[in-house]
């Protein structure tokens, strides 16, 4: 016994020398996927935005926690009467980490280069509708667009926008030069990516000196590292099922993060016997939201009832119209043709919401008489044969995209719905800028999908942010896939 | 002998091109396109065409495999789709860690397993062998992740005397690099060790049965002295076949448990690396482990041939 | 009497029973979910408790037995059907090109690390408990086909076969009526132990997500799904565990006793 306390002193004392040996002013960030490489604008890896968004690279407008968007690198801006040119007047002073200044012929590099034919950029949809960007002078820009769109100064603060140097960009995989208050330190592939403070900071300099982003997937070795103290921050804990512990533990705080994560049971519109709208209304009555919120995420969630963020503000609850009701479902099951059920496949992606609740769900939907066979799919293998081949009949995914109910409007998107109407409502939407309209129409949209059941809506996503007790700063909610540390520091 | 030599280096080089040609077969029906996991789900057909002209993807089968071959001969293994690293420079940095804690498994097996073997094998019969060998039959029976998450929850979450996982980096010193490994090597180094105590045992009383033991002993040495005389040397012979075996093993064994301790080693590389599709560093890993295999069976067959000569007509 | 035999078939036995009782009875439906009950500690009602979805874990271990054995028995069945004629093949035409492609073959197939070679047959046909059956299977081939070719090699100069050769018997008839029946005992023995290990392999697979796919139990997954609530519900992980060792256990005692009780040159060198 005396040998053990012994022991556990000495290793006492390797840890006091080993944390001391870290400036105070450091933090280590723990997250669960590692980028593959760290340019934004050319990847839709989340896991490069977690780390790099508003930390090492900012655009012309950037999100807040709240989800509003707010003046990144443009201070100010103009939108003409027609809605067609977007003048951005552009902060002064600001410079690259390799000391280069960033002006208006960098944004013109940038959003040329994400628009461009041979562009490799994830979201360059997003930016099809820019005809030209022109330099008016060092710090004004000029964006011409071909129509009308609501949503630009939005789309312009997503990851996938952000400037870069066209000095910079041959490295910018493995050395990305940003503007923002931290600049690229190293990266340990397999483990962890380090930025240091940058002090020639244009705007309100970071307080910590060095982030460590250390990239832990495994639930399991989350927890124990958590709780070993290994890590100060996690930030989107893979388990739920841990933070009963954590909350009653005074070491820790626990954030629980809302996020854009509409968690869906996409199903196949195009496969039958999905084509038929009364199967897959009597699909959402055989489903109970709470049990899978329960089951799959310890409670962790808002049952949602659309394709819609719940805290935004155009948001209608319409959970009550496919609420729990397994003998209505059969019944709507037997007036469809199916009495006696059918067979179909879910296909299941890596996440433990997708893998729990799929086990969840083809329990309640063997209730009803529908045999869904599970299989369990990587992410390639996913995207693959659901997300590429649609084959499947359903499956569960997380769609994290912030404001994506456009992808209704995309006859070909996976799921495949096809309708006419809803395509009209979206062009009509993408177009508008008046907010009272665009409620409107946002409104009649959710209300559409709903009503056709396109597919069955789970809940809202939300992940826990476990953090020392003594971490202050970190955003509370998720508009965009980010870690904005800029603005995180240890309590005094 | 010479022609012996010869006999197996050409018999190695045709296992090498087998070898190749089958993992670049079985990596390219990989269902899965690298360049469609790396852009997402909003990409476009045209950026995803693009990409793949960037990663090579889009030249002929027999193109892919005589320039990764190729390469392999120049020692270049190839950039990495996802990274954009060098491969050999992935595989460089892995194997710092892999190496290692492959090394620190063996050395603790060997240190359990050698007096556990000797112990029961000089004791035969008495509760000391019999409470060995029921250990030993513990140790191969239990899974070694359960092993290891059993450790974890009493040494990390509990006691909190080693770290969880994760590897601290030669950087940061030997001891504290040694410390992460220490877990895992003993989550490896169990069912090894035992493994190894029962062939040591075994091979120890065989020896001791040979004629030549019985000689000894007619001649007076004690059966200890004859123990540790003449049949431990003689024993040795197997048992170092198996570490030999166990050495190549541990060396892509590990997933598991790096997994368990999340090593950025070589196992959680390619576990990692078939996920992402990204396929160049699947078969330059796997080529590289069963290179090491082959070459090291190759090696042990020319060092027996060279010891005992009448094995050079084996086969 | 043996007593690793004994002891070693008792516990194997065990398993066995559950999983056949499990075909016709168990305590609880293992794919139902009931959330309202779940993460129960052990007790009289639920044995050893219920899971994170309110399963009953007693009742999936019976099942879980189901898949983990037909997966190894099978498995093992693969290794010998295909590895068995390949070295009595090897033995009868010993030195000749045949025997060198087996035996090389044999090499090849055992330097290739087997784990990864199973993750990259799931990533290839997809996870499921057929295609981790086939991933161990390939690596049992090589173990029987070594073992069968060095126990015949000897046999065949033995004078019963020298006398069948003598009459006319053709090779393939002499490896099937006077070899094959000479080695069985080696092949029990071998099998026993190559079933263990197809047990040990089969729940490492599970736990990385490559074997049965839910909702059918399996030890290995079992396992993997409990980690995170291992420190709050450690009976989730403790039971599927102990199923495992105690499985592996019994079957290497078992294949001790049996080399003991079959192989009298070796009962010889052991006393």
């Amino acid at each position: 016994m005396k040998f053990m306390t012994k022991l556990s002193t000495v290793s006492a004392l390797a840890m006091t020398v080993a944390s001391g040996a870290l400036a105070a002013g450091d933090m280590t960030v723990a997250l669960q996927l590692e980028p593959p490489h760290l340019d934004p604008t050319s990847a839709a890896a989340g896991a490069i935005d977690s780390v790099l968004y508003a930390n090492v690279f900012e655009g012309l407008t950037r999100f807040t926690s709240d989800g509003s968007i707010i003046p990144g690198l443009a201070k100010s801006w103009e939108i003409s009467e027609d809605g067609l040119t977007y003048t951005f007047m552009l902060a002064e002073g600001v410079t690259f980490h390799d000391g280069t200044t960033m002006d208006a012929e960098d944004v013109k590099f940038s959003l040329d280069r994400a628009r461009a034919e041979d562009s490799a950029n994830a979201q360059k949809a997003l930016y099809a509708g820019i005809t030209s960007v022109d330099v008016v002078d060092p710090l004004t820009v000029k964006l011409t667009l071909a129509e009308p769109n609501g949503s630009m100064l939005f789309n312009l603060a997503w990851g996938d926008a952000v400037i870069v140097a066209p000095e910079s960009i041959e490295g910018i995989k493995q050395q990305p030069v940003g503007t923002g208050a931290f600049k690229f330190g190293s990266w340990v592939q397999g483990d962890s990516i380090t930025l240091e403070k940058n002090d020639a900071y244009w705007g309100t300099p970071a307080v910590l000196d060095n982030v460590t982003f250390k990239f832990i997937s495994d639930p399991s070795a989350a927890f124990a590292a958590v709780m070993a103290e290994d890590v100060d921050v996690f930030s989107g804990y893979p388990a739920p099922e841990n933070v009963p512990q954590f909350e009653a533990d005074a070491r820790f705080q626990v954030l629980i993060v809302d996020t854009e994560g509409e968690t869906i049971l996409s199903t196949n519109n195009k496969m039958p016997p999905f084509d038929n709208v009364m199967v897959r209304k009597a699909m959402s009555h055989a489903i109970d939201r709470q049990a899978i919120i329960d089951g799959a995420m310890f409670g962790l969630g808002t049952p949602i009832g659309t394709h819609f963020a719940p805290h935004h503000p155009d948001y209608v609850d319409l959970t009550a119209g496919s609420n729990y009701d397994p003998e209505l479902a059969k019944k709507m099951l037997a007036e469809a043709g199916y009495a006696d059920g059918f067979k179909t496949t879910l296909k299941l992606p890596p996440p433990s919401y997708a893998r729990r609740g799929g086990e969840i769900i083809a329990a309640q939907l063997r209730e009803v008489g529908i045999e869904a066979e599970i299989s369990n799919l990587e992410w390639a293998q996913w995207l693959e044969q659901v997300f590429k081949g649609k084959d499947f009949g359903l499956t569960i995914v997380s769609h994290t995209e912030p404001m994506d109910i456009g992808i209704y409007a995309r006859p070909d998107y996976y799921f495949q719905y096809d309708k006419p109407e809803f395509q009209a409502l979206n062009t009509s939407l993408e177009a508008e800028a008046d907010p009272a309209k665009r409620k409107e129409l946002a409104v009649a949209m959710q209300k559409m999908i709903a009503e056709d059941a396109v597919n069955g809506y789970l809940f809202q996503l939300a992940v826990p942010t476990i953090a020392k007790a003594g971490v202050v700063g970190l955003w509370e909610s998720a508009p965009t896939q980010a870690t904005d540390m800029t603005a995180v520091h240890w309590k005094e | 002998m010479l022609r012996f030599v010869l006999k197996r280096l050409v018999s190695l080089w045709l296992s090498l091109v087998v070898a190749s040609v089958v993992i670049f077969l079985f990596v390219e029906v990989v269902p899965g396109d690298p360049a469609a996991y790396m852009l997402g789900m909003n990409a476009q057909e045209d950026t995803l065409n693009a990409l793949r002209e960037q990663l090579g993807l889009n030249g002929s089968l027999l193109e892919r495999y005589l320039s990764w071959v190729g390469g392999m001969l120049r020692g270049d293994f190839g950039t990495s789709y996802t990274y954009r690293t060098p491969v050999s420079e992935m595989i460089g940095e892995r194997m710092w860690i892999s190496l290692p804690l492959a090394v620190f498994a063996l050395a603790l097996s060997t240190l359990i397993a050698f007096p556990a073997g000797i112990w029961a094998a000089s004791k035969r019969g008495s509760i000391a062998d019999v409470s060995v060998m029921s250990l030993t039959q513990l140790g191969v029976a239990i899974p070694n992740f359960w092993f290891a998450m059993l450790m974890v929850l009493l040494f990390a979450v509990n006691l909190r005397w080693f770290s969880a996982g994760g590897f601290a980096g030669w950087d940061v010193g030997f001891l504290p690099a040694m410390k992460s490994l220490t877990l895992p090597a003993v989550a490896l180094a169990l069912p090894q060790a035992s493994i190894l105590a029962r062939v040591m045992r075994s091979s120890l009383l065989d020896t001791l049965g040979e004629d030549y033991i019985r000689t000894a002993r007619a001649k007076g040495l004690s059966r200890r002295q004859a123990l540790w005389k003449h049949a431990l040397r003689n024993a040795l012979i197997p048992v170092l076949t198996i570490i030999g075996l166990q050495f190549s093993f541990l060396m892509a064994g590990a997933i598991i448990i790096e997994n368990v301790f999340f090593l950025p080693g070589l196992g959680r590389l390619v576990f990692q690396s078939i996920s992402a599709r990204d396929l160049i560093v699947v078969e330059s890993v796997v080529m590289l482990l069963v290179f090491a295999v082959i070459l090291v069976n190759f090696l042990v067959d020319v060092a027996y041939a060279l010891v005992d000569p009448r094995l050079r007509v084996r086969s | 009497m043996n007593r690793a035999l004994i002891i070693g078939a008792v516990l194997s036995g065990a398993f066995a029973l559950a999983a056949l009782i499990s075909f016709v009875w168990v305590p609880y439906d293992v794919t139902g979910v009931d959330i309202a009950n779940r993460l129960k500690a052990p007790s009289l009602g639920h044995l050893f408790g219920t899971d994170h979805f309110g399963r009953d874990i007693f009742s999936m271990i019976m099942v879980g037995a189901r898949t983990s054995i037909a997966v190894a028995v099978v498995a093992v069945g693969i290794g010998m059907l295909i590895g068995i004629p390949l070295g009595l093949a090897a033995a009868a035409r010993k030195g000749s090109l045949l025997d060198e492609l087996i035996m090389r073959g044999n090499d090849l197939v055992f330097a290739f690390p087997s784990l990864l070679i199973a993750i990259m047959i799931t990533a290839v046909f997809g996870a499921s408990a057929v295609n981790a059956i086939v991933a161990i299977g390939i690596f049992n081939i090589p173990v029987f086909a070594r073992l069968v070719r060095g126990a015949a090699l000897s046999l065949w100069t033995k004078d019963y076969v020298l006398a069948a050769r003598v009459s006319g018997k053709g090779a393939a008839r002499i490896s099937f009526e006077h070899i094959l029946p000479n080695v069985t005992n080696l092949l029990i023995v071998q099998g026993t132990i190559q079933f263990s290990l197809g047990i040990l392999a089969e729940a490492g697979l599970s736990y990385v997500g490559l074997g049965a796919q839910p909702p059918t139990p399996s030890w290995g997954r079992m396992l993997a799904e409990s980690q995170t609530m291992f420190s709050f519900a450690p009976h989730l992980a403790i039971f599927p565990g102990l199923a495992i060792l105690l499985t592996v256990l019994g079957l290497n005692l078992m294949g001790d006793g049996l080399r003991d009780v079959l192989d009298p040159r070796l009962r010889r060198a052991r006393r």
